[in-house]
């Protein structure tokens, strides 16, 4: 009993301080989070708003949130699929089929919008599974199937849109997606209730806790978490409802961008269930040690199969996000870099490409940081061989603190 | 006493390998009982027969007195069977309590109910008197090989289970984590469990055991009480199947 320190039954009572302590601790002992993405997103704010301060103008910070939309809805996805150590190359061209599917049933087939949205996602579960069943029971390294169907998915758009022609999107519900704004004041009633919602989350959770006699985050550390939300919320909504239109008296541009509101659902919805279900758990599970996932009962094949089809459905709506941005669906949607921007997004934002370690917050922080290095330089006046160099630097640096900060968690114990 | 646990003419092979002959093996409540014999004796064998994991040719599989058939790990599991495997099955990044649920988690509707398996984890491993942990909360991964076995075996001690196998618990772990496992051993004993340890350590053995059991090239060569055995003779037992008047004799259970 060399190691004895105290009874579970008997923690130390939680404290601020004893919060921040313990935070120190894990980010020395290797688990640095999201504190990379975070730490970056500053650095890379505050350098491109001196050298440029076009960029900090509110119309840029509401291009930059659309510009980043459907690289971050695709890396939410793909975390699924990290989670467990696996990988989808083909999430790209994935989205790009079924951005395809969405524009050639609302053009050529003249359906509602909701019809070819819910086409277009099917269209994304039914590679999901048939990706993640060849994987799952075929036993064929993911990136070899990802990549074969990287190249497949590739040339069945080419054949959707008939050898390259570009089909212009003109239904207004889908292009509002990417391209209009929230009333001003539906934005303040939105973010209200979404701090107020969280505030209400915690605060019951811990006076549940407390009432049974289990450890609970301190109130002051719950204040200080919903204090931040409200204020990082609120600086954006005010940002976002100034007038950006160069000419007010002829168009008003003010407003929240419609895909915001959409993607902070779909962070709820991931977050809840990675953290709050059983399915979550058994996720985390065959990610850490897939042998003992198998002999606790769970079916990994499954697990397997399910988190591809996630990441497929995600890049659907990626999918349709792109084209509501573009108008158009043409060969290229969905393709050159998005991938890699999004499995990048996925990586720099603190998801483990090595499996068992990630949120659906990562993609969103590493989304970010992606859309500002490109909109950055890009009004910097940098040619886009600058930007990839730039972008796949970032890339390294970020899977190289991952395989840093686990070297460094093996050798204090942590993970 | 009636066993909790017993085997009758156990026989299993593997194609043209009979791994196991006609072993009888019992186990009983409140007691450890020290399974020993060589490597390729057939322990992992049988163990994995108790377990479900392979299906036995012929013998007789009672628990509780009563014959039952034991087709999968899910039927010895139902029976409150436990098997804690040498190599733990432990996700490093999962903490304490969701380690000890995973895959039988207990939820409210779709949402888990951390709040219950938080309690539910504390009660166990405070029954066991453990105290070596700072948070239930922590991650596996932090943990020390004494405290990560510890965790493995009261994963397996949550269930309710009659019958817990360890398979060699204490083979990488140093000497005071050694003693505190071997300590544990005992208290789940004494709580009324059947216990049963593979070890080729005789130290730890005869600082535990009740009951020993030498298998010997597939076949059980003799099952005595701790107190009536000397470490000589289950060496004995161990390398060549007698001794005395223990053991086999000419290859039949004495």
């Amino acid at each position: 009993m060399t190691d004895t320190i105290a009874s579970p039954r008997a923690p130390e009572a939680p404290t601020i301080s004893g919060s921040v302590r313990g935070y120190a601790e894990r980010v020395r002992g290797g688990d640095m989070g999201a504190l990379p993405a975070v730490f970056g997103l500053v650095v890379l704010c505050t350098v491109f708003s001196i050298l440029r301060p076009s960029f900090l103008t509110p119309g840029n910070f509401a291009n930059l949130l659309t510009q980043g939309a459907a690289i971050t809805v695709i890396a939410m996805g793909l975390v699924f699929v990290l989670l467990l150590g696996e990988i989808d190359l083909s999430a790209g061209f994935a989205s790009g089929v079924c951005a395809s599917v969405l524009a050639i049933l609302l053009t050529e087939q003249g359906l509602p919008w909701y019809v070819a949205v819910l086409a277009a996602i099917l269209t994304g579960v039914v590679i999901g599974a048939a990706l993640g069943t060849v994987v799952a029971k075929l036993g064929i390294p993911s990136f070899v199937v990802t990549l074969a169907a990287f190249l497949g998915f590739q040339g069945l758009v080419l054949l959707l849109v008939k050898g390259g022609t570009n089909i212009s999107i003109r239904d207004q519900t889908i292009v509002a997606i990417a391209n209009k704004y929230l009333p001003p004041a539906l934005g303040w009633a939105l973010l209200a209730l979404g701090v107020v919602g969280y505030a209400a989350l915690q605060l019951l959770r811990a006076r549940k806790r407390a009432s049974r006699g289990l450890v609970s985050d301190p109130i002051a550390l719950i204040a200080a978490r919903v204090g931040a939300l409200a204020v990082l919320g609120g600086v954006a909504v005010y940002i976002l409802n100034l007038e950006r239109s160069r000419n007010p008296a002829v168009v008003s541009l003010t407003g929240v961008p419609v895909v915001v509101p959409i993607i902070v659902i779909l962070l709820v919805l991931g977050t809840f269930v990675l953290r709050r279900t059983a399915y979550g758990r058994h996720l985390y599970a065959v990610g850490g040690n897939a042998e003992a996932a198998r002999r606790a009962g769970i079916n990994v094949d499954r697990m397997k199969i399910s988190a591809f089809v996630i990441c497929s459905g995600m890049a659907a709506v990626g999918g349709i996000i792109a084209a509501s941005r573009a108008s158009s669906v043409d060969p290229n949607t969905g393709g050159s870099n998005v991938l890699l921007y999004a499995v990048g997004a996925a990586v720099i934002g603190g998801t483990s490409l090595f499996g068992g370690k990630g949120r659906v917050l990562d993609a969103i922080l590493g989304g970010t940081v992606v859309a500002v290095i490109e909109n950055g330089m890009g009004l910097m006046g940098y040619s886009s061989g600058v930007k990839y160099l730039v972008t796949g630097a970032v890339l390294l640096l970020a899977a190289g603190v991952d395989a840093l900060s686990r070297k460094r968690a093996a050798a204090t114990g942590l993970r | 006493m009636t066993p909790v646990l017993e085997l009758r003419g156990i026989d299993k092979s593997f194609g043209p390998v009979q791994v196991l002959h006609d072993v009888d093996f019992s186990v009983h409540p409140g007691e450890v009982t020290a399974l020993v014999g060589d490597n390729g004796a057939g322990k992992s064998t049988l163990v994995k027969c108790i377990g479900g994991i392979h299906a036995v040719d012929s013998g007789e599989y009672l628990f509780d007195g009563k014959n039952v058939h034991i087709n999968s790990p899910r039927d010895a599991a139902e029976l409150g069977i436990e098997i804690v495997y040498q190599d733990l099955a432990l996700c490093d990044n999962l903490d304490i309590v969701q380690n000890m649920f995973l895959g039988r988690e207990h939820r409210r509707g779709i949402v888990l109910d951390e709040d219950t398996m938080e309690e539910m984890a504390a009660r166990t491993l405070e029954s066991l008197s453990v105290r070596t942990v700072k948070s239930i909360r922590q991650h596996v991964s932090s943990l020390s090989g004494g405290q990560r076995q510890t965790v493995a075996i009261a994963k397996a001690v949550l269930w309710n289970s009659k019958v817990v196998i360890l398979d060699e618990p204490t083979a990488a772990l140093g000497v005071a984590q050694t003693a505190q496992v071997l300590e544990l051993v005992r208290r789940l004993a004494d709580q009324g469990l059947a216990v049963v340890l593979i070890s080729h350590n005789m130290n730890d053995v005869f600082a535990v055991s009740d009951r020993i059991a030498a298998l010997y090239l597939g076949r059980m060569a003799a099952q005595v009480r701790t107190s009536d055995g000397t470490h000589a003779q289950v060496v004995e037992l161990i390398t060549s199947g007698r001794s005395g008047d223990l053991g086999l004799t000419n290859g039949v259970s004495a």
